[in-house]
């Protein structure tokens, strides 16, 4: 009983390493994005600047959401699905940093120049 | 389990117990708005119990029916592909984990939240077809682990005081 109690702190220890390897990894692998990519379904949908303030609805026909593009961060403000988790996900302004709507397949994502 | 009756009829009751965890669960406010997906995982001691008591057939028959049923009650067709990838993963390393003997129900139950995590990720990223949601796993992997925590100890208590419980 010992034992396993011991290779349980090694299995936790191990994967929180791992966890703190790839947090690491993520957070300097993140620049500043200058572009707002809005993808449904895998397909890249739309394409906005950063650095332009703009409020764009996206409808699919999976459902509607407001993206708003204000002051380089971006956000989506509004959505009519059911549990809102879109609309509660704080702004974005970073490579590589994401919002996602499970129920209707939206990705917002901001892209780095190299990557557009 | 003894004959087909008293097997259908256990795997009723837990499935349904498993089932108003999961509501039960759906009624907590989100822990960190931020990060979509972390949760306590409560079903899970469900899961954990009946892979521990009986064997993986059972855990793996109720964790399906739960899915099924909470994905028609309160989901759609695209919450189910998460789910059961998380539940697939979660359920297959937990079993192979328990098999090596060499781990406690809350370092088996740990593997389970991490791995529930990283399948739905893993599914995210296939059905979306952005690597960019690999972001949260981070995040997730240490919740996996604190609800894994939770959710073992929960399940030593439940298979402490059921275990002169013939069933």
């Amino acid at each position: 009983m010992k034992s396993r109690f011991k290779n349980d702190i090694m299995l936790v220890s191990i994967i929180l390493v791992v966890a703190l390897i790839l947090f690491l990894f993520f957070k300097f692998s993140l620049k500043t994005g200058d572009m707002v990519v809005i993808s449904i379904n895998g397909e890249t949908a739309f394409k906005l600047p950063l650095n332009t303030d703009t409020e764009k609805t996206v409808k699919s026909e999976l459902g509607e959401n407001v993206i708003l593009i204000k002051g380089g961060i971006a956000q989506i403000i509004s959505a009519d699905c059911r549990d809102k988790i879109c609309v509660h996900h704080e702004a974005i302004s970073k490579s590589g940093e994401t919002i996602v709507c499970l129920p209707h397949k939206l990705v917002v994502v901001i892209n780095g120049e190299e990557e557009t | 389990m003894k004959n087909t009756t008293q097997r259908l009829a256990f795997l009723g009751v837990f499935s349904a117990f498993a089932i108003i965890l999961s509501f039960v669960e759906s009624l907590l406010p989100p822990i960190w708005s931020a990060v979509p997906g972390i949760k306590m995982g409560l079903p899970n001691i469900i899961i954990i119990f009946l892979l521990y008591r009986f064997s993986i057939k059972e855990a793996a028959t109720v964790s399906f029916i739960r899915l099924l049923t909470v994905v028609l009650l309160f989901g759609n067709a695209m919450t189910f592909l998460y789910s059961l990838s998380g539940a697939v993963l979660s359920l297959t390393v937990m079993w192979l984990l328990k098999k090596t003997n060499h781990f406690s129900v809350v370092g088996v139950s740990i593997s389970g939240g991490v791995c529930h995590n990283l399948g739905q990720i893993i599914a995210a990223v296939f059905l979306l077809g952005t690597k960019e949601i690999g972001f949260y796993m981070p995040v997730l992997t240490v919740s996996g682990t604190v609800a894994g925590i939770f959710v073992g100890f929960c399940g030593i208590i439940l298979l402490k005081y059921t275990a002169e419980f013939k069933f």
